[in-house]
């Protein structure tokens, strides 16, 4: 059983999950007394807000990872982190690996469980003050490595659970409760700063849009390297934007994601402030570049006889 | 003679520190026990820098003020440490660049800048020919040096020898060093005790931001990396740091981290967060002189109640100050096996001087590490993270776990790790990590948490890098000195027994408002006198000295 094992940095401790069940194997259902596939809910009670865009996220992981179990990959080789917000819940409403961490906080998590255990799912599930606020520097590094991990934004562009105050996404003269008289700087693009920071996978959902949103979540969680799904997840309590949304949303057709300056182009095309642009959603970018995951140190783990190295380092310092 | 000092001095960039060491190792050859405090400022190149170097035929954890050679690179070595010099010192200088006139003491010059030149040697090799002059000054037979250089210098061996070789020859001996009937010890900076002793106990992983005086750790621990299959991890900040390391945690993975006062801050929300999702972490904190940037490269012990405090909310944690390489490299053991058996935050709390300093380091006398195991889930029924236990402590299970879902939460949570707003449980959660502090706390009645040393009706009452100082002056002034290691869960019933027979207590610590005494008042104990010293430095033995005749005569008036 895994859960027996020595909690050590010996060999042995990042083993591989292909110990519980190899793609094509497919786990049963009847030896998962705890995680069903079908029923990934929790007993927790949902407490969003009807009509929330987060219902859609919950529902679009909950097939993606369903489908995943189809194909044979365990979900218990899947990790989920939050951070804190109304988004956060859904570590609470799903019923597998979760790390429900602090506020911006989900990717060092993330990047701590990927380097310990390099053959997990590790997903996290952000909001946009979360990420793009308290936790920036976490977002940028993270692409900057190109760690292999994914990162669902869910970018509702207010602050729900303290009560509506503007976010980093917010448009200009946004009146929330802290700036009552409308903000006064202008939004921020996370797509376009997740290109420069060297992000390998870039796309855009809507939670109007769960068959997109579906396919977007499962391309990002099977990319190699630091994928990140700009969602526009609607707030109906303090920022409804779904008629704009509704009426703005395109799905880009026939894109090179594979070429920076037309992911770019796309990514600059509507700038989270003008409310008469056309909105793009789809996948932005693509490409393939070495993970942090690959090239960090230790990924392969070999034996050693710690006490003879102790040894040996003793006697080098005589 | 039983005891000796040497101070090298010059500007950043000299090698200074190597120097020192060289020094150690030289005399360490001769069944020295050493001792070495380096004081730099936090500058790259130019300032002045020194290394001061004692060698003991017993174990010292401690430097003298005055010293029997002073060897001076440059001309501000001469001048900021003159007061250093006894009647029958010894002075070595670099005569190309220092003038020793109007000081009476012995001493020779050497013309090392152009002996370099004639060798073709760089300038950092300045170093190795006033070694050599020290050799021969001091009676050390030029086989000891060649012996030491030949496995230290990594590199140009041949040319440091003849530099050497150069100085030995140019200089003349002025008094003897005998050799001792003691074997040599490996020398070593009390960072990488830290380090063998956390690997001895299992460490799997070490994030760290770079910030002195733990920096030299991430330094160690990186160049080990491979040979004690390591994770390394230097990222974007501390606050980074701290939930990689949970990160780690929650796979299994043993994971320390390392910084001081101002990283320490930016730690203090993962730190609570440990605390609430229990989650075993092993910090060293460096302490150094605050508060905000203060002095970066100079020592303090400022943050003991920053430690014992740190964080939202109330949970237990272990803390231990050690005092010497070898409780260094026990202790730091102990603090991963506490951290992985509680599922708790483990502190290291440590200063420049125990970081920094370099000991001759004796492996069997520190005492044996074992890794411990933690408490592990059997593999029954449906797993719940937070399982209520008799001593607070729930198993523990690391994805993948076949069928099963590990749930953290830093909300308040159930046993099965969800999120949870239901008062009652809020209360028995809160009851059941306090019990895992109680339990610590039993565990601990079974170590030496407490240590005392030489007997006397008036006690010293010290912690961290002050055992040394307090122990050899203490002995001398036939006082007896106790030593707090374990600073949470705190030893209250260990130091009564310590405190048996001794009607006066002087605490000696390195801060300004006596941390220490003030957190041994909150257990009922009277401190008398504090002793306290703020500036940086440590306390020489001619300090404490002084400092306590002063204060224990002004008793004596009142």
């Amino acid at each position: 059983m895994n859960g027996s094992k020595s909690p050590s940095g010996s060999p042995g401790v990042s083993s591989s999950p292909s110990t519980t069940a190899r793609p094509g194997t497919s786990a049963s259902l009847a030896t998962s007394p705890n995680m069903n596939p079908r029923e990934l809910g929790t007993y927790t009670k949902n407490t969003w807000c009807p009509g929330c865009g987060n219902f859609s996220i919950l529902s679009a992981i909950q097939t993606v990872l369903a489908s995943m179990h189809d194909e044979g990959y365990p979900l218990e080789n899947v990790v989920i982190v939050s951070g804190i917000g109304c988004h956060a819940k859904i570590s609470d409403y799903l019923n597998i690996n979760s790390f429900y961490s602090l506020h911006g906080r989900t990717l060092p998590v993330a990047t701590g469980i990927k380097l310990a255990n390099p053959d997990l799912k590790v997903i996290c599930f952000s909001g946009d003050g979360d990420s793009l606020a308290e936790g920036l520097d976490h977002l940028i590094f993270a692409a900057k490595r190109n760690l292999d991990i994914t990162l669902i934004l869910h970018d509702n562009r207010v602050y729900g659970l303290t009560t509506g105050q503007y976010t980093p996404t917010s448009p200009l003269g946004f009146k929330g409760k802290s700036t009552p008289m409308g903000t006064e700087e202008l939004p921020m693009n996370p797509i376009e700063l997740m290109l420069v920071s060297g992000a390998t996978y870039l796309a855009r959902g809507y939670t109007h849009g769960i068959d997109l949103l579906r396919k977007l979540f499962r391309d990002a969680i099977m990319h190699k390297g630091f994928s990140f799904v700009d969602t526009l997840q609607v707030c109906v309590t303090y920022f409804n934007m779904y008629e704009t949304y509704n009426k703005r949303v395109y799905e880009v057709q026939g894109n090179d994601a594979s070429s920076f300056d037309e992911a770019m182009k796309i990514a600059r095309s509507w700038d989270y402030n003008n409310m008469e642009a056309p909105i793009p959603l789809g996948k932005f970018y693509d490409i393939d570049k070495p993970r942090f995951d690959q090239v960090f140190p230790g990924y392969e783990p070999h034996p050693v006889d710690r006490d003879a190295k102790i040894r040996e380092v003793l006697d080098s310092l005589i | 003679m039983d005891s000796f000092s040497a101070l090298i001095g010059g500007i950043a960039g000299d090698g200074i520190n190597e120097a020192g060491v060289t020094i150690g190792r030289i005399l360490n050859q001769l069944g020295y026990r050493i001792y070495m405090y380096y004081d730099y400022p936090s500058l790259i190149r130019g300032g002045h820098n020194s290394s001061l170097v004692r060698a003991s035929k017993s174990k010292i954890a401690a430097h003298e003020e005055m010293v029997d050679v002073l060897i001076a690179l440059n001309q501000d070595t001469l001048k900021i440490h003159k007061l250093r010099l006894k009647e029958n010192s010894f002075i070595i200088y670099d005569q190309d660049k220092v003038t020793a006139g109007g000081l009476k003491q012995k001493g020779c010059g050497l013309p090392i800048t152009s002996m370099l030149k004639e060798e073709g040697a760089p300038p950092i090799m300045r170093n190795s020919c006033m070694i050599g002059a020290l050799c021969k000054v001091s009676g050390i037979p030029w086989d000891v040096l060649e012996l030491v250089l030949t496995k230290h210098v990594p590199k140009a061996l041949e040319l440091n020898l003849n530099v050497a070789r150069k100085g030995y020859d140019s200089a003349v001996e002025f008094f003897k060093v005998n050799k001792l009937d003691q074997p040599p010890l490996p020398i070593v900076q009390g960072n990488q005790a830290i380090a063998l002793g956390m690997i001895k106990a299992g460490l799997g992983a070490y994030v760290a931001y770079p910030m002195t005086p733990s920096s030299s750790l991430l330094d160690f621990v990186a160049r080990a990396a491979s040979d004690f299959n390591l994770k390394v991890v230097h990222p974007e900040n501390e606050i980074a740091v701290i939930l990689i390391a949970q990160g780690f945690a929650y796979e299994g993975v043993k994971a320390a981290v390392g910084t001081s006062g101002g990283g320490f801050c930016l730690m203090t929300e993962g730190l609570s967060l440990a605390g609430q999702a229990e989650m075993p972490i092993v910090i060293i904190l460096g302490q150094r002189t605050g508060p905000s940037t203060g002095l970066p490269t100079y020592t303090a012990q400022s943050d003991l109640h920053f430690a014992l405090n740190a964080g939202q909310g109330e949970f237990p944690r272990f803390i231990v100050a050690p005092g010497d390489a070898e409780e260094a490299y026990y202790w730091s053991g102990v603090a991963v096996n506490m951290a992985w058996k509680y599922q708790i935050p483990s502190i290291i709390l440590s200063d420049k001087i125990v970081s920094e300093g370099v000991y001759s380091f004796d492996q069997a006398e520190a005492g044996e590490i074992k890794e411990e195991l933690a408490s592990l889930w059997m593999g029954e029924g449906k797993y719940n993270r937070y399982q209520y236990t008799k001593n607070g402590v729930s198993p523990l299970a690391f994805p993948p776990v076949k069928g099963q879902a590990v749930k953290v939460d830093s909300y308040c949570h159930d046993e099965y790790g969800v999120t949870t707003e239901d008062g009652r449980i809020t209360s028995d959660m809160t009851d059941k990590r306090l019990l895992k502090g109680k339990s610590l706390a039993e565990e601990m009645a079974g170590h030496d948490t407490v240590k005392t040393y030489g007997q006397g009706r008036t006690a010293l009452l010290c912690w961290g890098s002050n055992k040394g100082v307090c122990q050899e002056v203490g002995e001398k002034l036939g006082l007896k000195t106790i030593q707090v290691l374990v600073l949470s869960p705190f030893p209250a019933a260990k130091l009564y027994e310590a405190l048996k027979g001794v009607d006066r207590v002087i605490s000696v610590e390195c801060n300004a408002t006596g941390q220490l005494a003030s957190l041994a008042r909150c257990y009922g104990y009277r401190i008398d006198r504090e002793v306290l010293k703020y500036s940086g430095r440590p306390f020489s033995l001619e300090d404490l000295e002084a400092d306590l005749k002063k204060a224990l005569s002004r008793e004596v008036r009142a």
